[in-house]
This record gives C-alpha cells, structure tokens and sequence, in this order.
C-alpha cells in the first residue's frame, strides 16, 4: 500500500518542526495560545510543512508525573490549527498514557497527522491507535523512541509492526541523542529495506552530543523521509535539531525542503527565542544524557528533584541509564533522589536497598573513583562544572546502556 | 478453631494459561480453599497436564464438562478472557457458583481486597479491576481516609514479558479501568492511569507511584496521619501480597505555582515465584488478590454449610 502522506510541493524531504511538543518540555509545559499563535504564525510563514503542538509527553500528559499544561492541549491545538493557512498540524500520543478518546479530539480540533511514540521494544502497544487515526482519516506517524538501545534489525522488526497497524511513516526516535553519525545511518537503512513502498522512515534528533543536523543529514541520505526539528533547538535535553540551521545546510547539500532561510532565521531569532525561558545549551547534564543514553526529558525532572532532595543531578541521570529506566518512567527519577539523599545522610557507601532484587537497581557504585567523582559533582553542582569528575560516572553508565545492542 | 479441620471449598480454575496456573499453586497453600478442577479448551495444554499430576481433575472440554460433573464447584475462578467470561457467566450463575473474575470483562462489582472485600461477597462475580489497580487503589484509599483527594495519578512500570498480547491490545482498557477503580475504589473525585512497559534485561519488578494532591497547607500532624495511614495499608496488602513494599516513606510536596500540594508513594511489587517469575509482581498481585476474595467466599460457604449440618 502506498502511503498517501500529504507532501510539500517540490519538496525532496519534509520537515516537522516540534518545538511546541518537544519545546513543551524546556517550556515545562507552560505554552499560552499566545506563544502557540505567535509561532505557528511564523513558522507557516516560513514555510515549515509540518508542526507539532501537544503537551510534551504527548495527549493526556498534563500530570503530576510530566508537569501540569498552563493550556489545555487541546486549546493549543485548536490555535494552531486556526493560525496556520499552509501548514498541517501535528500531535503526539504515547499509548498507555494518552488514550483513543484524546485522539478523537485532537482530530475534532483540526490536526490532520497523529504520531504515536512506543519505547522501541513495544510497538505492539500501538495497533488500536494506528487503527483508530487512519478509520477517521489521520495520517499516522509511528515513533520508536529510545532507538539507540537496539540493534538496526530490531528496530526494523518494530518498524515493520508500526506500518503493518497502519502507520505510514517511522521514526528512528534518538530520545536519549545519543545516536552516532554511522548508528542513525545504519538504523534508518534497515527500516527502509523493511517497510520498502509501505512507508516512509523519519529520524528525530536531539543535541546531547551536538550531533542533531549531522545525524539528520545521514539519515536523510540512507533514505529517511521525514526530518524533525525545533527551530532554535526548543526541545528537551540539550534540544533537538534546529530547523533553521538543518534547512540551510539542506539547502546547500541540494535536498529541497520548501523552507524559507531568512524567514526561519528571523522566526528562530524573533518569534521562537523570546518564547524560551532559557536557550536550550549543551551543557553537563545534556552531554551526561547523550554520553550515557538516558531520555532527553528527564533533564529538568532530574535538575529539579537534584534541588529538592540536594542530591546530584548528573548521579541521578547515572542511575536512571543503570536502572535502564524508559521514557514515561519520570516517577522513577523521585525514588532515585530520595534514595541517593538516605544513602548520603547513612554517610555510607552508595548502595542498592535491601531485597530490591533482580538486579534492577543499581548495587555498589561501580568504583570508589566513580562513587567520589559523583560527589564532587554534587558539591560543584552550583559552580563551575569539572568534565573531568563526571567523565567516570558516566562511562559506568554508558557501559550499561551500550550493553544492550550487543544481547 | 473448631477441634476438626473444616471442609475446604472446592474451586474450579478454568483457564490453564500461566495465571491459571501461578494461581493453582497459590490456592493450593490455601486453608480456606482445595482447587479440585482446571478445565481448558485444549487437549495439548501444559497446564492441564500440570495440574493432572497435581492431582487435579482436568478437562480440554470447558465450563460444559465442569458443570456436568456429579459434584458441582462451590467456586470457579476465570482466567481465560473477557470474551470468553461474558459466556461462562451465565452457566456459572445458573448454577448459583460465585465466580472471582481475573479478566477484564467487570461484570460484577470490583474488588480490591485490602480495600472492599466485604463489598464483592454478596456479588456473584466479582473482577480485580487491573494489576495497575490492585497495587495502587490501596494507596489512594489510604490517603483519601484522612484527606479530601481532589486528584489521585497512579504510574505503573511493569516488565514487557510479564505484559501478555491480551494487555498489549487493550492498553487503554487498562488506563479506563484503572482510571475508574482509583476514584470508585481509591475515593479519589478524580484519577488518571499510567502504563509503563519497560524491556530491561534481566526483567524489571513492578514499580508503582501512587501521586495524591492534597489540601494546600496540609500541617504536619496530617502528613504523619497520612504516613501512618499508608504504612498501616501497605502491611494490609502485604498480608496476601508478600512481596508488596514502600519504597521509603511517602514523599510530601507542598502546592508551587504550576501543581497542587500532593504527596507520592513509591512502591515496589515482587511476585513470590509461584509459577510466573518473581518480577511479574503485576500478575502476581493478582493471582493473590484473586486467592484473597476466593478465600472470602469459601469463609462464608463454609460457614453456611457448618450451620446447616448443625440443624
């Protein structure tokens, strides 16, 4: 079946622009039909093909778990839709959090694409969503998320899941930014040769490693379709892809995608930036996200228990990557912190509690290096940050995490 | 104690897939209840081969073979699915046996022992809501007993292989039901439900976080009442639900200008290894939660036949 996805004119490759889903996390969800106006607005003006507007953690996910939306989503939703005169209008859903009837809305207000988000192990979570968005004339968008935890052949086994329930175009979803030039080629290649005409394959960076518009690129040459960004980076972690910089390097490497370089520069500069509470940087705890993979949103649910509970944040983020904790697993983040502060304030050594079990949680401290690194990261949490200190925390982490592919 | 064993009741299990079995060995320690019969649809099945060596009376041919046998169960126990529950139900009630229902077909009134057991006695068929319900609506209900609870959002993480193709289909099922049970049960006005599936290998145990909002200002001699009141409600689970846990002492946060003043309760759930393996604590909170009503409804037939052998 030939998917019928709607496609910008002239256009090699379409970009989705998600700095009002993903942004939603950096914005801690507090988006106002005003930032939504003001946005849609400019990035439709500059002929972005494709914009996501939900709560971050997608339909429904307005809680004390992810942080209450300022807006209902639906209300923004509805916004956008009406703002927009070119654009089409995106949402997410995660299964197991949003539900149909949130879908049914989402499509009552307008959006005309439906994503549904899946750790990339769990696509079978998503048929009766696919079913549902395509029966009421959706087109569907299916991400993998976390898809740097398994191998290219797995992911495209899940992939090819996704279009059989219905979705028409996959996303190798980099949650964490921890993918790697070759690692995003490699991943989007299979997906491809899996889903041959059924549907198209799309990358979703983020810039834990500084690598969103690298990896983008690579992707779109190994066959990737469909491109996502935020202008300005307006995303979790360190933020994802920006737009306007990945269409003026496109632009240059001759992949057409109907965006206007000086109007995204001037939407990025103008209309984005004063809607940010802070540029989304490169910092520690970003880099720490991307060199241990752990998922983007955790950032500021990690930087604010780190306060709450005077722990470390970077060691949080460690032991998130040991747990191997996924996406929607914020709640995990407060029994971390509360037991690294029990672990300081017994003044002992760092260790799992009792008849946890299974291996789950993480026992000792890799090494005693490692256990003291981490704690000099707590004490210079509010100072100048030390890279050296958190380089042997994080390979623990990263070791753990890397070990996946390979079982 | 009377100074002679009083009969146990006898109880059919249909369904021999893993709960059915994970709960035959659970009702096998039991003193209130003597599983007597599995029955199955398939000849070739593991677990009614199982339960035969057990000792069991087994069947491939169903309820129709079940409710023929001379000796009728005072107590059927389904673990097959909520379509197939919809048509047992009508057989089982014909014949006047209360049925604990582990499917998600909730015919009869919800049950979660720790909270409402007397509730679901008088009921012919009673279901156990969802495995996200049976660990979390306690919790809630502790709460909502020393505090008004505008609000209740309960996040369960469970491990993919212990999340059967039947979950995976209806995941929305499970956040309704569950959604449903936290304020029916819980007392909640309102609740939200979470499902995590997450594939770290070795399996990951079932994480539950159980997020009630509270009154703005809530002083301390309330927390600790809550405190009190939640520790109190986890030994009560733990009483059929051994591996049930507080992950530490529940976690107060007073309102800030984006969410209301809530307190969280982390909890941990380990199976006892019974038949599933020990971190599918969210099947095994229910195969002990379905042994807990079922030993409710054996007290009283017992009961009821002891008083009529006494006339």
């Amino acid at each position: 079946m030939t998917p019928t996805v709607m496609w910008p004119d002239g256009c090699d490759i379409r970009v989705t622009d998600s700095s009002l889903r993903d942004g939603s996390h950096a914005k801690q969800h507090r988006f106002t039909a005003e930032h939504v106006r003001s946005v849609v607005a400019a990035l439709d003006d500059a002929g972005v093909p494709v914009i996501e507007v939900t709560h971050g953690d997608g339909l429904g996910g307005s809680s004390f778990n992810y942080g209450f939306s300022h807006t209902p989503e639906q209300e923004l939703i509805a916004t956008a839709v009406k703002t927009a005169t070119r654009a089409r209008i995106a949402f997410l859903m995660l299964p197991g959090l949003g539900v149909k009837d949130d879908i049914r809305a989402a499509a009552d207000n307008g959006a005309a694409i439906c994503r549904i988000a899946t750790h990339c192990t769990e696509a079978d979570i998503a048929d009766q969503h696919f079913g549902l968005a395509r029966e009421i004339g959706l087109e569907t968008v299916g991400f993998l998320m976390m898809a740097h935890s398994v191998p290219p052949e797995t992911l495209a086994a899940q992939a090819r899941r996704m279009a059989d329930a219905g979705c028409q175009c996959v996303y190798v979803v980099d949650s964490a930014g921890a993918l790697v030039l070759e690692e995003v080629a490699d991943r989007v290649a299979a997906m491809v040769a899996a889903l041959g005409d059924d549907a198209q394959v799309g990358f979703h960076g983020h810039e834990n490693l500084g690598l969103g518009i690298a990896n983008s690129v690579l992707a779109v040459r190994a066959g990737a379709r469909q491109i996502d960004g935020s202008t300005r980076r307006f995303g979790a972690g360190a933020g994802n892809t920006p737009v306007e910089a990945f269409a003026a390097v496109a632009e240059r490497l001759g992949i057409r995608t109907g965006i206007d370089i000086l109007k995204i520069v001037d939407a990025a500069e103008d209309v984005v930036r004063p809607v940010m509470d802070e540029e989304c940087r490169l910092g520690r705890l970003e880099l720490m996200m991307g060199y241990a993979g752990v998922y983007s949103s955790f950032l500021k649910h990690a930087d604010r228990w780190a306060r709450r509970y005077g722990v470390s944040g970077a060691r949080i983020l460690q032991r998130a990557g040991e747990r191997k904790l996924v996406g929607g697993q914020e709640d995990q983040l407060i029994d971390i912190a509360r037991e690294l502060a029990a672990e300081t304030s017994a003044g002992s050594a760092p260790s799992g509690p009792a008849g946890a079990g299974a291996g789950v949680v993480a026992g000792p401290a890799p090494e005693t290096a490692a256990g003291a690194a981490a704690e000099s990261v707590a004490g210079a949490a509010a100072g100048s940050a030390d890279g050296s200190a958190t380089r042997p925390v994080a390979r623990s982490a990263a070791e753990d995490v890397a070990g996946r592919p390979a079982d | 104690m009377s100074t002679h064993a009083p009969r146990k009741a006898r109880a059919a299990i249909v369904g021999p897939g893993n709960i059915g079995t994970d709960l035959l060995y659970k009702l096998r320690r039991s003193a209130l209840v003597e599983p007597r019969w599995m029955v199955g649809v398939d000849p070739a099945s593991e677990g009614l081969r199982r339960a035969r060596e057990l000792g069991l009376r087994t069947s491939h041919e169903g309820v129709p073979w079940l409710l023929a046998q001379e000796e009728k169960p005072d107590l059927v126990f389904e673990a097959t699915s909520a379509a197939v529950h919809r048509a047992n139900a009508p057989h089982y009630a014909a014949h006047g046996i209360p049925c604990v229902d582990l499917t998600p077909a909730r015919l009869g009134p919800a049950v979660v022992p720790a909270v409402n057991l007397d509730a679901g006695l008088d009921a012919a068929d009673v279901n156990l809501i969802t495995c996200g319900g049976q660990a979390t609506i306690p919790m809630v209900a502790a709460v909502s007993r020393i505090v008004t609870v505008p609000y209740a959002e309960i996040v369960a993480s469970v491990a993919s292989p212990s999340a059967g193709p039947g979950t995976r289909a209806n995941i929305d099922e499970f956040t309704r039901t569950t959604r449903w049970g936290i304020e029916a049960i819980g007392g909640a006005r309102r609740g939200k439900a979470v499902i995590i599936l997450n594939p770290a290998e070795p399996p990951v145990l079932m994480r539950d976080t159980v997020y009630c909002q509270i009154p703005d200002g809530t002083g301390p001699e309330t927390r600790q009442a809550i405190a009190a009141s939640v520790r109190e409600m986890a030994a009560a689970v733990a009483a059929y639900v051994p591996g049930y846990r507080l992950r530490g002492a529940p976690q107060f946060e007073p309102a800030t200008a984006t969410a209301p003043a809530r307190v969280a309760v982390l909890l941990e759930v380990e199976g006892a290894g019974d038949f599933l393996p020990p971190y599918a604590g969210n099947l095994d909170i229910m195969t002990a939660a379905a042994t807990r009503v079922g030993e409710g409804f054996a007290a009283r037939i017992t009961a009821l036949a002891g008083k009529g052998a006494q006339r």
